[in-house]
């Protein structure tokens, strides 16, 4: 679905008044299929659902937005553009920065918040930074690598006839120049020191390297009613290491 | 600064698309030799069947031990998955009908596998799907070939039987300045001496059957997608960009940029052709993928060496092989195959068919039969065999004659092959 210039994947439906509404939130380089599976689900069980791709990200046309609460501007701005007031985040990785700020500015307009891979602060390695800045392919390679389970190019995934890595390569590699270092760079100045009302989920991926559980541990002292799920086997790309329990825990969490 | 690094081509030979069995623990890929996978309960069947959780369903669409082998050579390609086929053909078909529907065409290299050549030049057009078939040297035909109805350009890396060097970076350029994907049978180069993703082509298969399973006991085939090309900016690929009444009106590109063409040959092609791969082919497959690695430097070594034998010897007319300097690719091999040009090459005999027939039929370690890419040697006669559907002036378009005799070098030892051989040469000219 097009409203304006930003794309909302919505599994082929028509959004309702009557549903309640789940907003899916990517991480850096991304877009909304990162979430297939479970957006799918949503879509299919009685829910509104908007997979956005970002500013220059996936459908969406645009440059990149590069400060985590101009993304949350945006996402309230396609709520609007949607004619939807009140809905639950769900954030990957950056995604989780833009659904807490959204949480913190607009308390009227978020119902829950599902936090997928986080920490706060989202610190990135200079090194990462610099060859993001630079286009290089060894920010794709840092991204993928350290994006997954150590034992993911070895293991099987759980997509049949997939293979993680290079998906996520694929998508890195479709992005135009900056929009990754852009998403970085807001990840890292990014601050939050806000105030979050509603109920929150935390889903941690044991094996994250990115975010590991335990750099969400700040966050999770700040937010002290949140739930929290961590996930053993998992990486960093929950959503597709472990689609199974994490759709789960959102279930849980959201109905 | 160093970054972290992928694993390397050998350990994702063994390793890629499989941990140890969750289930018992077993080590090796364990042959999942079942038709269907029992659903927790109604709702989890719904779920599978509509996308919206990963599993098993029903083995013509997909199984674990044959996804063990999908995901392992996605990861050998760099692409971003696979699908198996019960053949390299297959593989071919379900490329080609995930693409386009009637009226599309495609350029093809005119040097191909003379089944490959009757698909496209025969029983496609049936279909009303054409194909403008192009001498894979010449660039400019590759241009002059595409039409506004041109969906696919097609060749296979190493020509068979010529061994003509696809220039895989100057097919791909003119294929994306025509909004279109180039597909490459890599079946002689395995990802082991070209990962054709590299070279920017978006597509790639193999026919199983020769060098990935090596041993000759199984045929099958994979199609391997690098999730690279834009099907949405390219504006020319319907089935990939607009709503599929038969899979609940699913838009794939929208569903996912990168795995769009693999989603609908999945949930379309496997589904309604139905030509999957069985799970005891993947894991016999799979044994051979495991040594891959190994097994393709011995291949070019003792080629090698079989060239270097037959390049003097005085009942031979000919040899054909992209790393002797006489070869019209010789350089371009160079640069795209450093690793080496196959064990697979043709030569003619001194003495045209008589002489051919005399020489087979003298040898005793080489295997005269229809295949290639066997641990074992084999030979066979392309114009009475693969190519025998073809016109003489086809098989002149291909670079080969009716003299012209195929070898595939095995792993023996490169002695005794090259005795055998000598042994027939001389029995040839009597």
């Amino acid at each position: 679905m097009k409203l304006g210039e930003a794309f909302a994947y919505t599994a082929n439906h028509d959004l309702e008044p009557a549903k309640r509404t789940v907003v899916f939130i990517h991480g850096a380089g991304l877009d909304h299929s990162w979430f297939g599976l479970q957006s799918r689900y949503f879509a299919y069980h009685g829910w509104n659902v908007l997979g956005l791709d970002l500013p220059g990200h996936g459908r969406s046309a645009g440059p990149a937005l590069t400060s985590v609460p101009a993304m949350a501007d945006w996402v309230i701005k396609v709520l609007d553009a949607a004619k939807i007031q009140r809905a639950s985040l769900v954030g990957h990785s950056m995604g989780t920065l833009i659904s807490l700020d959204c949480a913190a500015r607009y308390p009227q307009r978020v119902e829950r918040i599902a936090l997928i891979a986080t920490a706060s602060p989202m610190k990135v390695g200079e090194a990462f930074l610099d060859a993001a800045k630079r286009n290089s392919s060894d920010a794709f390679d840092m991204s993928t690598i350290w994006g997954h389970a150590l034992q993911v190019p070895l293991g099987g995934n759980p997509n049949p006839g997939m293979w993680m890595y290079g998906d996520t390569q694929a998508r890195l590699e479709r992005l135009a120049p900056g929009v990754l270092h852009a998403d970085l760079k807001a990840c890292n100045d990014y601050a939050f020191a806000g105030d979050v009302k509603c109920p929150v989920l935390f889903i941690l991926g044991k094996r994250d390297v990115m975010t590991p559980p335990r750099a969400a541990k700040g966050l999770q002292d700040k937010l002290p009613g949140a739930r929290t799920v961590v996930i053993d086997f998992s990486g960093h790309s929950l959503m597709a290491e472990a689609p199974d329990a994490t759709l789960d825990a959102l279930i849980d969490f959201l109905q | 600064m160093a970054g972290p690094k992928y694993p390397g081509f050998d350990t994702l030979a063994l390793h890629a698309g499989q941990s140890p069995d969750p289930a018992t623990g077993s080590r090796a890929v364990p042959v999942y030799q079942t038709t269907s996978y029992v659903f927790r309960d109604t709702e989890h069947a719904a779920s599978l069947f509509n996308m919206e959780r990963a599993g098993h369903v029903y083995s013509r669409i997909s199984n674990p031990t044959v996804a063990v082998l999908e995901e392992r050579m996605a990861a050998l390609e760099g692409g971003v998955g696979a699908i198996a086929t019960a053949s390299g053909q297959a593989a071919l078909h379900l490329a080609i009908a995930t693409l386009m529907d009637a009226g599309g065409h495609i350029v093809a290299s005119g040097s191909l596998y003379g089944g490959s050549h009757n698909l496209l030049a025969y029983t496609l057009k049936r279909f009303g799907i054409a194909t403008t078939f192009v001498s894979p040297r010449d660039l400019d035909a590759w241009k002059r070939a595409i039409r506004p109805e041109t969906r696919l350009l097609f060749s296979e890396t190493l020509g068979n039987p010529g061994l003509d060097v696809l220039d895989v970076p100057a097919v791909a350029d003119i294929a994306h300045a025509a909004k279109v994907p180039l597909l490459v049978d890599a079946t002689f180069t395995t990802p082991y001496l070209m990962q054709p993703f590299k070279l920017r082509a978006d597509l790639v298969y193999h026919s199983a059957t020769k060098f990935l399973g090596g041993h000759g006991i199984a045929i099958g085939g994979v199609l391997v997608d690098s999730g690279r090309f834009d099907w949405d900016a390219s504006g020319k690929f319907a089935t990939l960009t607009e709503a599929y009444a038969g899979f609940h009106n699913m838009d794939f590109a929208e569903e996912s940029g990168t795995r769009a063409f693999l989603l609908r040959a999945r949930r379309e092609g496997l589904r309604d052709f139905g030509a999957c791969m069985a799970p005891m082919t993947a894991f016999q497959i799979l044994q051979g993928v495991e040594t891959l690695h190994l097994r393709m430097p011995r291949h070019v070594e003792s080629t090698r060496k079989v060239v270097q034998f037959l390049v003097g010897h005085a009942a031979v007319a000919k040899v054909i092989y992209p790393e002797l300097p006489d070869h019209p690719d010789y350089e371009l091999c160079k640069k795209l195959l450093p690793k080496g040009a196959g064990a697979v090459f043709p030569f003619e005999i001194k003495g045209g068919r008589p002489a051919g027939k005399a020489f087979i039929e003298s040898l005793r370690v080489f295997s005269h039969l229809a295949n290639v890419g066997d641990a074992k040697s084999l030979v066979i006669h392309p114009a009475t065999t693969t190519h025998y559907r073809m016109s003489d002036e086809d098989l002149k378009k291909a670079g080969i004659t009716a003299g012209t005799v195929r070898l595939s070098i095995g792993l023996e030892d490169a002695q005794d092959l090259i005795d055998d051989l000598d042994r027939a040469l001389k029995a040839s000219q009597r």
